[in-house]
């Protein structure tokens, strides 16, 4: 904690305080708000009986499995679309129109196909991280230097080498900055399906909250998404400067 | 080797070049960069090639090694035509920074020229150490490009290179980002390391003295198309001497020659 984050910190908490003064003050009857004492203590509730456990551990689930097969299905074809020029320019307009899709508008197709549960949600999830990471990874590919790409033919590197050996690594920290901005997505994907229509996960978590009148722990779930938010950026942050350090940079900003 | 000798027995009395250009004319976006070149390379010989920036030295030196194709005529190498780069062939590029795997050390980045010739990974720790030792690298396999100097980087790039085994080796301007003291010392090292592995060499310089110390023979190249516009023998004994080899009456008479030649080409 240096000064400038707890300069940072201070305006959050002046408003919070004098929120929960006024909250106090005027008893505060509302179904949308309550003052921050009460989140807290729902938030608490919610701990102790597990529930909100529970509900992490599926939405994380269903947000990691998502990105899981959406950043396999991304890496491959925007890795193949970035070596191979005929292969892009044939794609390319079919990739052009399924990306503007929203991912929620699958939302009725896969409920049909696969159903309530963990099935379609990974579904809309993957879909929606396919491509960040496969318009990313192919400029990635796109931007290596060419210089490498004719070592590896002086060499004669095999094929599968030159996409291991030489493409991957070169592209990686430009890769991972996409696969980072898909992290993201992912959570804010997984429970919008959630809230829209899946019984399950944090999502649901606060439709439940709101049908039972308890602004409290609806906010109390706010809360704790907006944290696992934070905390999975800050983990990918430092994942990154510890693989790449100044590379990711100049990567991110080639 | 024995396909070169058997072509000896052919064709008397004339070597059969390593590699050799037929005509070769290569027009790139609708220019022609190089015209109807030909050209014999000897086994063993060290070619050097300069001539004005733009003349098509790069371009000549990137048809040898089989990145680019003719648009007509043909480039050989042991009498076979050259489809693709051959792993007989090594090249030097110039800006090593970029030749350079950033994300592999020293020994990794050598080892990639070992991986790709399918050597088997129980084998590359010494061959790695030898051949880091041999452009003298020793000590430096756990350091990265980016923590390596210019010349160390040249030399790095020089021991992929020589993990190759080429027959030929194709240097391009690979000294010209160097400072002077470091360029004296590399050119030492890549004559000695060339006359040592018996290896053919076609060098592309700027620098008129350098082409002039390092070569058998100087080619110089007229811009606009590229084409041969001076060929010169270099008698100089070897080995060759920073101080008494340029000194040399030899040395200077072909000095004077080649900067007549270019002075004559700017205008």
């Amino acid at each position: 904690m240096t000064a400038g984050s707890a300069k940072a910190l201070a305006l959050p908490l002046a408003v919070l305080a004098t929120f929960e003064l006024w909250a106090r003050a005027t008893h505060l009857q509302s179904d949308s708000l309550a003052p921050p004492s009460d989140i807290v203590v729902a938030l608490f509730g919610a701990f102790a009986d597990l529930s909100i456990l529970a509900a992490t551990r599926d939405t994380l689930f269903s947000a990691f499995a998502g990105l899981a097969i959406g950043t396999i299905i991304g890496l491959a074809f925007g890795i193949a679309f970035g070596i191979s020029d005929t292969l892009n320019r044939l794609m390319e307009v079919t990739v052009e129109a399924i990306r503007p899709i929203p991912s929620i508008a699958l939302l009725p197709i896969a409920l049909i196909a696969l159903g309530f549960g963990y099935r379609m949600e990974i579904v809309i999830v993957a879909f929606a991280c396919v491509w960040p990471i496969l318009i990313l990874s192919r400029a990635a590919v796109r931007s290596i230097e060419p210089r490498l790409m004719e070592v590896a033919r002086a060499l004669r590197l095999p094929p599968a080498q030159r996409v291991w050996k030489i493409i991957i690594p070169a592209a990686l920290p430009r890769i991972f900055v996409a696969f980072r901005l898909s992290a993201g997505i992912a959570l804010i994907v997984a429970v919008t399906v959630e809230i829209a229509i899946n019984p399950l996960g944090l999502g649901a978590g606060i439709m439940l909250a709101q049908q039972a009148l308890r602004p409290d722990l609806m906010l109390a779930y706010l809360v704790w998404i907006g944290a696992i938010g934070y905390a999975l950026n800050v983990l990918l942050v430092v994942a990154q400067n510890r693989l790449f350090g100044r590379a990711a940079l100049s990567g991110a900003d080639r | 080797m024995a396909s070169a000798a058997k072509r000896l027995d052919t064709v008397p009395g004339t070597p059969a070049p390593q590699i050799a250009f037929d005509g070769a004319t290569l027009v790139l976006g609708g220019k022609t960069i190089i015209e109807n070149l030909s050209l014999g390379v000897q086994p063993g010989e060290f070619l050097c090639i300069v001539g004005a920036s733009g003349c098509g030295k790069t371009t000549a030196l990137r048809l040898a090694a089989g990145l680019y194709q003719p648009t007509s005529g043909r480039v050989n190498f042991d009498g076979q035509p050259m489809r693709a780069p051959r792993r007989e062939i090594a090249i030097v590029f110039q800006d090593y920074g970029k030749a350079l795997l950033p994300w592999r050390t020293a020994a990794g980045n050598v080892s990639l020229a070992l991986e790709a010739a399918g050597m088997p990974s129980a084998e590359r720790p010494a061959r790695i150490e030898e051949l880091l030792r041999t452009v003298g690298l020793p000590g430096h396999a756990g350091k990265y490009p980016s923590e390596m100097s210019g010349g160390m980087q040249q030399r790095l790039q020089i021991a992929r290179c020589l993990a190759q085994e080429p027959k030929t080796l194709l240097m391009d301007e690979p000294f010209g980002a160097l400072d002077a003291m470091t360029r004296q010392g590399l050119q030492d090292e890549v004559l000695s390391l060339m006359a040592a592995s018996g290896a053919t060499v076609i060098f592309v310089t700027h620098d008129l003295d350098e082409a002039i110390y390092l070569g058998d023979r100087v080619i110089g190249l007229l811009p606009h198309p590229g084409r041969i516009g001076i060929e010169l023998a270099v008698n100089l004994p070897r080995p060759r001497d920073q101080l008494s080899t340029r000194e040399h009456p030899e040395f200077l008479r072909l000095r004077r020659q080649l900067f007549d030649f270019i002075k004559a080409t700017e205008q």
